[in-house]
């Protein structure tokens, strides 16, 4: 390692004498024109930088490479992103790691170097910023419409000054509006930015004016920085001032419409969590202490499925989620049902007694889980179709939240139709209802009680599923859940799947509510002492079981 | 279930308990070489289980005497706890190591100026037992008052009191409260100017820990054993029928409560002394179901239970953490399941027989929801 | 529980973990050396939230008993482990600490992660006389005479750390959000870069901190904030004191509201190899690290480490990490003291630990300070797509750790020197006393 090694604290204080210029770009080019004046003749060979062992020096030579442009220009970036390029470790050879082998950097000609003579090239986050630079400069010109749109975006959100002849470059040559008019942002946020070109006083208000009808949080950071500017016209910093002001009170009231999502989105976390509980407890009376630990169950399931679709067919990986559903649910519903046989059936009539049993079999549970799987995390991975997030308005919308909510209510509609609208759940009712009277009707209750058991349990190795694509899945994963769970339950009304989706909602939303206000630590106990209180208030809940049977 | 009768043994057990202490006491003291001389390993951890035992006995007054399953009483064991960890971190005073005689350590090096109020007064021995009293007392009443006067019962109020333990553990995690954070209170000294780890402390210090508890026994034998026992078990079983007699169930359950709570406090600050810290996962939910089920092990509703359930899980427990460290917690939970389902009125149930109603037998009035213990 | 169930994941897991006791305990009595066993304790979780992280700690302790057998022991005598299990419960740590060495008496303890469960045995193994060897980076603020720290001091990763973001070849940022668990080791660390940061000319405003609650999994609000706080027009980094577990929920947030390094860097103190084994690193390509250790690290005493490890634990997927080779490292300092004094008398081994050395695994040389922390290298690595960190940055040579940190005001005073005429762990340079009770 020793030869990768930076000249620590000396190199620090070298550096610092840059500090005073803003940007990766700015440094990069100035660093070009003066420091190497050569530059322009074009039979240089700019890919020699990426041979060496210094950061600085790859990322400038990645800078020129984008200036000189060229056919292998945005092969050899791409195969640097991906760290695929690899440099001889003697000399300034440059070979890029292929499907089938290898290939010539620089001509891009098929090769066969010396593999135990090669190393990666070198890239941090530095490298990474001048490789997108250079990408989105070279991709602006000659890249497919998608391209050329991410890369004026990137354009717009670095807005450096120093790019401000590539945007005029690109602008005159589109004619696609939305380009235009994302090249028009970043032009305006470019002129505004420290180290612009002097410009007019009305050329600057037009800019500010563009960037406030862009709005978000990106204009506002350009703007924010441009009413303090000393190098702009004080006409322009205030009504740079102004417009942040005006894009504030936007970001305000779109702001309360995010945490609105994120409220629902906790709040679908926890219907998922507790609805599985609502069967046992809210229907059957058990109180199962190892429901967090049949979610866990569930979540290594979903881990274990992704295992095996990737080694039977890695095509299908993607969708091992889908598989995971089912699976999860089998997983769980008969280890419910096995759970049910095995102890609960001895317990009933004795509620708060489950409870110390359950508890003993949830220590049980997470221990076997442990000493089969080890205690760290495993890794569940989010397939594409899952990631990333989109704009709704003022709005982000991350797509795995988005899913995971939209599951939450697929799987209570499922619940509800079981409940309702099948035999089971007919004589589910009918059994909770009056057992012997059930049971004198010709229903075998026993298979009625373990089968109920079986569903609840199910649902939460489907929560399980969910769970397992936002939080870490260890052993340790149900314990995290299982007092949520219970409150939302309880705060709900026992025995009202209705309660349970309005308790759910409320505590989410509650909870992400309260969390800009007071912190998320005070936010949590404000809500646990506001629940409190209200069910001192609703002995039964939000919405309490009528009728007889409910005075104990 | 037939419980009423049972906790008579409960003077018996105190006499026990008194008369144990004080051997363990006295042989603590022989010099190392005698083959029955107490270790101080032994003689914290006894220490440590007469403190659990507190914290059970008060579980088991107001869940086998008045039908409250709390799942948060170790809310109050710890409220003890801090009040007693605050006088012992004041009586450090200058011998910390930063040498401040105001602040305690680690208000110090969280460049804290000043005491905050509620540490007013913390120095005093007097002013660490009126807050250990008071303020699970107070805590207690309030949230008692507000439950049984709207009639909160059976799993609501077993969820909400674990709603309340829980909140409590998360206001005391965080370094702001004022409470040292996770790292809680802890590096005591001495207690009255005696050395807490020297081995005539220790003996004095289970000493009273014997008593303490032995006197809570006949305490709690008191209060049960007499017409208000006789009340609080029809509040258990009838809580209706003992309204409509004229009677009012929620002062009754009031009383016995607010008194639990000051039994869990006592036992916090005994455990406190002898354990050497108190920290927020003292609130952890957990602990607090872990109380409940020592009184099950023990037999619930039988006050020496209780004591015999704490001893004998956390002697169990202390044994199969050293030996077994990777298979215990199986053992812990098969525990647990094996009780409930062979064993339960517990151990006490086992020495009183068997129990008359086979536990597979369902009553049919109580298949409703709530349950029909509560 | 049906019987058949239980029975057979029973008995899977009692081979496995009888297995394990064969290979780490029992079979130390059946290598060459002779005589009565020398025994150390091994006081770290194995159940309960840390068994997460500390369980990897007990194998490694076991696995090099194991290897010290089988070149003969220490002082011609067997070493054996007695593993008790503190079950993350920081009372009961007090209790099991005081069992290995009042009744195990076992020449020296290796264990304790978190700052609580240390403190927690801390008056324990003062009264006792006992040797820890505490194997994880923390807050400073300590400098017990029974303690050993061979993790890092905040001088020796947080510093480090903050200096490189400032650097230009870290982004020359210029705004931090300092984000951390609510907990003694992130409030005092964001305390000692507060003011440091303050001292590079970063202005209050330019400084956010953020405190969560144990285990927070909806990181939601906070990404957001910190997304709207880095859109203010100048550089901003976020430096992670985040505990473990709420890692995970905190880095999936970032990747799913579209977060990269390049955009704003998090620099993590927790997040090691073992964590990021739970991960799909794919997003988080580029986020950085500050350890003295990384498992990518060439170098050939590192290499035959891991392969030891892969072949200690047949699994040639399981990863190293930092307070692994701290547990490494103490361990052998431990032994080297042994071996120096002729016996495993506390005291004797205590004095003669100072000034010792012992090689790193990853270059360099661990020496023992007179306040009984080593001298480290820091490096500073970047994920890579395959779970490990490519090291971008390290300190030209070993940094000496501090006990006390020279950036809060009521200890910039204070050295610990255990060695005479000074004697104290808490040494006031200007009133040149002890501070409070002799400790030790």
């Amino acid at each position: 390692m020793a030869e990768f090694a930076m000249s620590g604290p000396a190199a620090l204080s070298g550096r610092k004498m840059r500090n005073g210029v803003r940007g990766i770009f700015a440094a990069v080019l100035l660093s070009l024109l003066f420091i190497q004046p050569h530059n322009a003749r074009a039979d240089e060979d700019v890919f020699a930088g990426l041979a060496t062992t210094q950061f600085n020096t790859i990322a400038s030579s990645v800078d020129q490479i984008a200036q000189q442009g060229g056919p292998r220009a945005l092969p050899v970036l791409r195969a640097l992103a991906d760290r695929k390029l690899f440099a001889t470790r003697e000399g300034d050879g440059l070979f890029i790691r292929t499907d089938s082998g290898w290939e010539d950097a620089r001509s891009g000609a098929s090769a066969t170097p010396d593999e135990e003579t090669l190393r990666p090239v070198r890239v941090n986050n530095r490298v990474r910023l001048a490789v997108a630079a250079a990408e989105a400069e070279l991709e602006l010109v000659s890249g497919t419409p998608a391209e050329r749109q991410a890369s004026a975006m990137l354009f717009y959100q670095r807005h450096d000054p120093a790019m401000l002849p590539a945007i005029d470059k690109a602008l005159s040559k589109t004619d696609d509006v939305t380009l235009k008019n994302t090249l028009q942002d970043a032009r305006a946020a470019a002129l505004l930015s420290p180290g612009a070109p002097v410009s007019d006083a009305q050329a600057q208000q037009q800019a500010v004016a563009k960037l406030k009808a862009a709005g978000g949080l990106d204009a506002r950071g350009v703007l924010a920085q441009a009413s303090t500017s000393e190098a702009l016209d004080p006409a322009t910093r205030k009504a740079a001032e102004a417009a942040v002001s005006s894009i504030d009170f936007k970001l305000k009231l779109w702001g309360f419409g995010q945490d609105a999502f994120y409220g629902l989105s906790l709040g679908s976390v926890l219907l998922l969590a507790a609805m599985g509980l609502a069967i046992t407890f809210g229907v059957m009376g058990v109180i199962n202490m190892a429901h967090g630990e049949l979610m866990m169950i569930g979540a290594y399931t979903t881990w274990l499925t992704q295992k095996a679709v990737l080694s039977v067919a890695p095509a299908l990986g993607s969708f091992s989620l889908v598989l995971a559903i089912p699976a999860a649910f089998l997983v769980c519903g008969a280890l419910g049902i096995v759970i049910e046989r095995g102890l609960i059936r001895f317990l009933y009539g004795r509620p708060l007694e489950t409870l110390l049993a359950t508890w003993g079999l949830s220590l049980i549970l997470q221990q076997v889980i442990r000493s089969l799987f080890g205690p760290t995390n495993v890794a569940v991975t989010t397939p594409p179709w899952l990631s990333g997030s989109f704009h709704l308005g003022g709005i982000e919308v991350t797509i795995d939240r988005l899913a995971i909510m939209i599951f939450a209510v697929v799987v209570m509609a499922g619940l509800m139709l079981v409940l309702r609208r099948t035999p089971l759940g007919l004589e589910m009712r009918a059994v909770t209802q009056n057992r012997r009277m059930a049971a004198l009707m010709g229903i075998r209750t026993a298979r009625v009680d373990a089968l109920t058991f079986g569903l609840g349990s199910g649902i939460a190795g489907l929560a399980g599923v969910a769970v397992s694509q936002i939080d870490n899945v260890s052993p340790n994963l149900g314990q995290s859940y299982i007092i949520d769970s219970f409150l939302v339950v309880v705060f709900g009304g026992v025995g009202n799947l209705w309660g349970t989706l309005a308790a759910a909602a409320t505590l989410g939303v509650g909870g992400k509510a309260l969390e800009p206000l007071v912190g998320a630590v005070s936010g949590k106990i404000l809500l646990l002492v506001l629940v409190i209180l209200y069910i001192q208030r609703h002995p039964r809940g939000m919405f309490p079981l009528r009728g007889r049977g409910v005075e104990s | 279930m037939n419980a009423s009768l049972s906790f008579r043994g409960a003077s018996v057990t105190a006499v026990i308990v008194v008369l144990l202490t004080g051997i363990m006491a006295i042989a603590s003291l022989l010099p190392a070489s005698s083959p029955v001389q107490v270790s101080p390993f032994i003689m914290t951890l006894a220490g440590k289980y007469l403190a659990y035992a507190m914290l059970a006995l008060a579980v088991d007054l107001v869940w086998g005497f008045a039908g409250i399953l709390t799942l948060g009483h170790a809310a109050f064991f710890a409220l003890g706890g801090y009040a007693m960890g605050m006088y012992l971190v004041r009586e450090i005073g200058a011998r910390g190591v930063y040498g401040n005689a105001d602040l305690p350590d680690f208000m110090v090096f969280l460049s804290w100026k000043s005491l905050p109020w509620y540490w007013w007064g913390s120095d005093h021995f007097p002013m660490a037992l009126v807050l250990m009293l008071v303020v699970p007392a107070a805590l207690a009443g309030l949230f008692g008052w507000l439950a049984f006067r709207s009639r909160v019962s059976g799993v609501y109020l077993s969820i909400i009191t674990q709603a309340l333990t829980y909140a409590l553990m998360l206001a005391f995690f965080q370094n702001g409260f004022g409470f040292g954070g996770n790292n809680g209170l802890t590096d005591f000294k001495d207690i009255l100017g005696f050395d807490l780890h020297s081995p005539y402390t220790r003996a004095g210090m289970l000493f009273v820990s014997g008593l303490i508890l032995a006197g809570a026994l006949l305490a709690a034998r008191y209060v049960v054993g007499g017409r208000f026992g006789s009340l609080l078990i029809a509040v258990r079983d009838a809580e209706s029928r003992t309204r409509f007699l004229g009677y009012r169930p929620e002062q009754v359950k009031l009383l016995v409560w607010v008194f639990s709570a000051v039994i869990a406090a006592i036992g916090g600050a005994l455990y406190v002394i002898q354990v050497g810290i108190i920290n927020p996962g003292e609130f952890a939910p957990a602990n607090s179901i872990e109380a409940v089920i020592w009184v099950a092990v023990g037999g619930r509703g039988t006050l020496s239970g209780a004591v015999v359930g704490a001893i004998l899980v956390n002697l169990g427990k202390t044994l199969f953490t050293a030996w077994l460290p990777e298979m215990w917690l199986y053992g812990l939970g098969a525990l647990f399941m094996a009780t409930t389902l062979f064993l339960p009125q517990g151990l006490m149930g086992l020495m009183h027989h068997m129990p008359k109603k086979r536990p597979s037998e369902v009553t049919p009035e109580v298949t409703n929801p709530e349950g029909g213990e509560a | 529980m049906s019987p058949r169930f239980s029975r057979r994941d029973f008995t899977k897991f009692s081979l496995a973990a009888s297995a394990a006791m064969l290979a780490g305990v029992r079979g130390a009595a059946a290598a060459t050396p002779k005589g009565e066993p020398i025994r150390i304790g091994v006081l770290h979780s194995l159940s309960g939230t840390m068994a997460i992280s500390e369980t990897t700690l007990k194998d490694v302790i076991l696995m090099l008993v194991e290897l010290q057998n089988r070149k003969g022991g220490v002082l011609g005598r067997p070493l054996e482990a007695v593993v008790v299990d503190p079950a993350s419960n920081w009372p009961l740590f007090a209790e099991k600490a005081r069992q290995l060495l009042a009744v195990d008496k076992v020449a020296s303890v290796f264990g304790c992660w978190t700052s609580v469960s240390r403190k927690s045995v801390l008056p324990v193994f003062e009264e006792l006389n006992g040797i820890l060897f505490y194997p994880v980076q923390y807050e400073g603020q300590e400098c017990s005479r029974n303690v050993f720290y061979t993790g890092a001091a905040p001088n020796q990763q947080a510093i480090p750390a903050v200096d490189y973001l400032l650097s230009a070849d870290g982004g020359g940022a210029k705004r931090f959000a300092l984000i951390g668990t609510d907990y003694v080791y992130p409030r005092t660390t964001n305390q000692i870069l507060q003011n440091y940061l303050k001292s590079k000319g970063i202005a209050d405003a330019d400084i956010m901190v953020n405190y969560t609650p144990f285990g927070q999994s909806d990181w939601q609000t906070i990404v957001s904030q910190l997304k709207a706080f880095g859109s203010a027009g100048k550089k901003t980094a976020v430096v992670s004191t985040i505990n473990g577990d709420a890692n995970v929920p905190f880095y999936k947030e970032l990747g799913a509201q579209g977060i990269s390094a390049t955009d704003i860097p998090v620099m993590a103190f927790s997040v090691g190899e073992e964590e990021l084994a739970g991960m799909d690193t794919k997003p988080l390509v580029g986020q950085l690290a500050a350890w003295n250790y990384f498992e990518s690290i060439d170098s050939p005493a590192n290499k035959s480490f891991i392969k030891e490890w892969h072949d200690y634990t047949k699994n040639p997927k399981r990863t190293t990490n930092d307070p692994m080779e701290a547990s490494y490292i103490g361990f052998n300092l431990w032994v080297q003291a042994v071996e120096k004094v002729g016996s495993t008398d506390h005291d004797k081994v205590i004095d003669a630990m100072v000034g010792l050395k012992q090689a790193n695994l990853t270059g360099g040389t661990a020496q023992v300070l007179p306040n009984h922390h080593i001298t480290k290298p820091v490096y500073i690595g970047e994920i890579q797509d395959d779970g490990q960190f490519n090291v971008v940055w390290q300190t030209p040579k070993e940094v000496p750790g501090m006990a006390w940190s020279p950036y809060v005001p009521e200890t910039k005073n204070l050295i610990g020197d255990w060695t005479r005429p000074v004697s104290c762990g808490n040494y006031d340079t200007v009133k040149k006393a002890c501070l409070g009770a002799k400790h030790g």
